[in-house]
């Protein structure tokens, strides 16, 4: 297995009695997909915040290339190369597609402050916007405007977004939800062939997708890492089976 | 000496404070519940100070100029909310700030035109009028002190309103989700227009009340509202004790300052000099406060995040 | 379409604003003159919000504050020349100035530092707190300068002739009115770039979606605390100016009428349109005189039309004339 790129040490979060996050360990690794399955309101959320940087545990410590993150917020982190996409899509939804891109192209660039030069005329940041895009396969949607996009257009965009940054480990927070069969078939493969550049830390809750990609599968349930292996060791598992698959295979 | 002018001065903030507070209960309900910021609340203290004025004019009799502005204020606010207020709740902020000035200009070139350019006069009724003596041997005006006593008697009145009653349940509802409001089958925009009315009604009062101590004009809504913002900002928006807390705070932040300063300063400066600073400083008092509090708690003393 | 529709009514504004006080000058009108003036410096202070506003999506109630830095940046500043004393003495040696450029500089520096203070602060909160602590703000200085009787207190301050532009003669309503044009156009093509550079990318993505711009890498706070500064720098700019062309500073160009007054005419031009600002400070300054003329209470009928805009005709001026606005690039 490949060096640890990421890596979350006993993190533990509450709010008020709830406890969202017990004492979660987990590392992603050069090369892999990892995916974080578990049942509504297991905690996903509330981890990958913690991971990405928009929340705080109350205790325990977030690793990324080395570094301890844990006191490091959202942008500072982005700019150490995590590239996060949301569950509900975060875009600028005035903005064109195109637009979108090269916010994610000057964000990696990080010069920000400059306020004469069209920015949208920077070959350099157009050229890395429009691969990514190209990447995704929103190439024939660079001019359409955000908000015109479909539910899984925008999900790709998110994915083309983060590719921009030329990340070293990826945050997805549900990419398929909303696309279509064809396009959960397209993604999949794509993000197959991701890994390669950057290990993905993958929640998801299209089941085939995460069976089908993921090298290593954790399981949470009530806050809790209950199971992490394989996808057949997750099949095998009984108390997966119990909490979480049981529900499926029953019906 | 020292600590009777100090005792006085404590109750003239308490009375500065229970003011605003009525103010600020409006404002901070509205928002709460509607999620509209209200700049024509200054309007709603103007028209109730003027139909007292008016009313104590043709009648005499202040209880009955209290009732005038209570009842000329909660119609306006009526009014206002049938008629514009309530296509603003699902606009942005930034709507909402124009159409409420928009409504403040009107007011007041309204009130302008009905009462004319020059301030009114109200007066204490020879009831309330002279001093008291309270405990300590200290003089104090008896309608400050009563009007210390109406408002605090007023937010206790509002807490329990808030709390025990059907409406201050249907509010808290409204407060928590509206939509699930809406859902228990309760009557939403009348719901609205009663608790925006209330707030006028309580803003109107407040108007009537510093009527007798200050002269009735056209403006004299706009400093207040400004205070109440403080007020809000301060207590944390939506939240009624915040606007308690926030009210006696400014109140007697504001009073203490403009007196004690000048005086602390004397210490350090010449006389002139130190009323000139110990005024300037006095005045941004409040600000000062309000920038303190917001760099430790970004919304307010009770408001949720 | 509605993107070439808005270049036209843009250049039909900018012909007006040159057509008119040329005919007001051949048929010597100086009213019009003056009239033209002071919608050129209310338009530059509403250029300025609208960087905060329009592009930043900063609902700021308090730009009285800039306004009335830069008025007394002006008169504090030539009140010291005129009376040949000198502005301070220790621990340096500050003379007053009669100079226009040198005076635009202090009054931009000086709205800039206070934009950067009380834009640290309000940009803590957000929505309906941003809004009342920018008012707060902007009355806290209005109440100071009522207080601080050193430079006039609540009478204001008088300066008794217009400040000296190298080259030019100010007292000419002509020459006067050509500074301030200038000056708009300067301001105008500079925000045209910066809506277009990639701070202007970055600050309208702050402004739809705070979180997209972090996880990319970037701070909304710093974005948005810049765009502030520069925001009431120029609106700072316009209160310099218009002092020069009252030559009277008081502290009115703080109170909170003025806030109200300079986010009015960006709403009735249009907000985050370019030209909306001028469209909406030439609106308003026709309505206050010709409605002026015509009523005592023409303020009650600026409310209605004010309250129309806002309930019917969303998008001001030029985005009932122009249609939606379109995405650029």
């Amino acid at each position: 297995m490949g060096e640890i790129v990421l890596e979350t040490r006993e993190i533990s979060k509450s709010f008020g009695a709830l406890r969202a996050s017990r004492e979660i360990s987990l590392t992603l690794r050069e090369g892999e997909i990892h995916a974080l399955i578990g049942p509504n309101g297991a905690g996903k959320s509330t981890l990958i915040k913690q991971v990405a940087g928009s929340l705080r545990p109350d205790s325990g410590s977030v690793h990324f290339l080395g570094e301890d993150v844990s006191a490091l917020d959202t942008p500072a982190r982005a700019r150490r190369g995590l590239g996060r996409t949301f569950q509900i899509s975060a875009l600028a939804m005035d903005f064109t597609v195109l637009q979108n891109a090269v916010l994610g192209a000057l964000g990696a660039r990080g010069e920000a402050f400059r306020f004469f030069r069209p920015v949208m005329r920077d070959r350099a940041l157009r050229q890395v916007a429009e691969e990514a895009l190209e990447r995704v396969g929103l190439q024939d949607h660079a001019a359409s405007r955000t908000a015109e996009l479909s539910h899984g257009q925008r999900r790709q965009l998110e994915v083309a977004v983060a590719l921009t940054l030329n990340p070293r480990a990826f945050v997805m927070d549900e990419p398929m939800a909303g696309l279509g069969a064809d396009g959960s078939r397209q993604l999949t493969g794509f993000l197959d062939g991701l890994r390669a550049e950057a290990p993905i830390l993958l929640v998801e809750h299209d089941m085939d997708a995460v069976f089908a990609l993921a090298d290593r599968i954790s399981v949470l349930v009530y806050g809790e890492v209950i199971a992490t292996g394989t996808a057949s060791e997750i099949r095998a598992n009984s108390e997966v089976r119990r909490a979480y698959l049981g529900e499926e295979d029953d019906a | 000496m020292t600590f009777l002018l100090l005792i006085e001065q404590i109750l003239n903030g308490l009375q500065f404070g229970v003011m605003l507070f009525l103010m600020a209960a409006g404002l901070t309900l509205v928002f709460g519940v509607m999620g509209l910021i209200n700049l024509a609340h200054g309007s709603l203290y103007m028209v109730g100070a003027f139909a007292a004025a008016a009313v104590a004019a043709s009648t005499g009799s202040f209880l009955l100029a209290l009732a005038g502005a209570l009842a000329a204020a909660a119609a306006a606010g009526a009014v206002v909310e049938i008629l514009v207020i309530r296509r603003l709740y699902a606009r942005d902020h930034l709507d909402q700030v124009l159409a409420t000035f928009a409504l403040i200009l009107i007011f007041s070139e309204g009130t302008r035109w009905l009462f004319g350019s020059f301030p009114l006069y109200l007066d204490v009724p020879s009831w309330l009028a002279g001093p008291v003596t309270l405990p300590g041997s200290i003089q104090y005006p008896l309608y400050r002190l009563v009007i210390i006593i109406a408002g605090l008697v007023i937010a206790a009145g509002l807490f329990a309103l808030i709390s025990r009653t059907r409406i201050g349940i249907q509010i808290r509802a409204g407060e928590a989700d509206r939509e699930m409001i809406a859902a228990l089958g309760i009557d939403i925009s009348r719901l609205y227009t009663v608790i925006f009315a209330l707030g006028a009604a309580l803003a109107g009062l407040a108007g009537a009340l510093v009527g007798a101590i200050q002269s009735v004009q056209v403006g004299m809504g706009e400093p207040v509202l400004i205070l109440a913002f403080v007020v809000i900002v301060i207590g944390g928006i939506g939240s009624i004790k915040g606007a308690l807390v926030g009210s006696l705070l400014v109140g007697l932040t504001d009073t203490l300052g403009k007196v004690f300063l000048p005086q602390l300063f004397g210490l350090m400066l010449d006389p002139s000099a130190a009323t000139t600073v110990g005024a300037s400083l006095a005045s941004m008092l409040i600000y000062i406060l309000m920038a303190g509090i917001l760099i430790m708690r970004p919304s307010g003393l009770f408001g949720s995040a | 379409m509605a993107a070439t529709r808005e270049r036209l009514i843009n250049a039909a504004i900018l012909f007006a604003l040159l057509a008119v006080p040329l005919w007001a000058w051949i048929a010597d009108e100086p009213f019009v003159i003056t009239l033209a003036t002071r919608i050129a410096i209310l338009a530059l202070a509403g250029v300025g919000l609208n960087i905060a506003l329009g592009l930043g999506g900063l609902v700021s109630f308090g730009h009285a504050a800039f306004f009335g830095i830069g008025g007394y940046a002006m008169g504090i500043l030539a009140s010291h020349a005129q009376d040949y004393t000198p502005l301070m003495e220790w621990p340096l040696a500050i003379e007053g100035t009669r100079s226009m450029p040198v005076i635009w500089l202090v009054a931009m520096a000086a709205a800039a530092l206070a934009a950067l203070v009380i834009g640290a602060l309000s940009l803590r909160t957000s929505g309906v707190y941003f809004i009342m602590v920018t008012l707060a703000f902007a009355q806290m200085l209005y109440y100071f300068t009522i207080g601080w009787p050193a430079y006039g207190g609540e009478d204001g301050l008088s300066i008794y002739v217009r400040n000296v532009f190298p080259g030019m003669n100010t007292l000419d309503p002509v020459q006067f009115l050509a500074i301030c044009y200038a000056l708009l156009a300067v301001a105008l093509f500079f925000t045209a770039r910066l809506a277009r550079s990639p701070f202007g990318l970055a600050l309208a993505a702050a402004r739809q979606n705070a979180e997209r711009v972090e996880t990319v890498g970037l701070r909304p706070f710093r974005l948005r605390l810049v765009a502030f500064v520069i925001s009431g720098a120029i609106t700072g700019l316009a209160g310099a100016l218009y002092a020069d062309l009252n030559r009277f500073v008081s502290p009115a160009m703080f109170n909170w009428h003025t806030s109200g007054e300079i986010m009015v005419f960006v709403i009735l031009g249009g907000v985050a349109r370019l030209f909306g600002p001028v469209a909406g400070a030439a609106l308003f300054i026709l309505l206050e005189n010709y409605l002026g003329g015509l009523s005592d209470y023409w303020q009650a009928y600026l409310g209605f039309l004010l309250l129309g805009v806002v309930l019917f005709a969303r998008g001001g001026l030029i985005g009932t004339l122009a249609g939606r606005e379109v995405a650029d690039g």
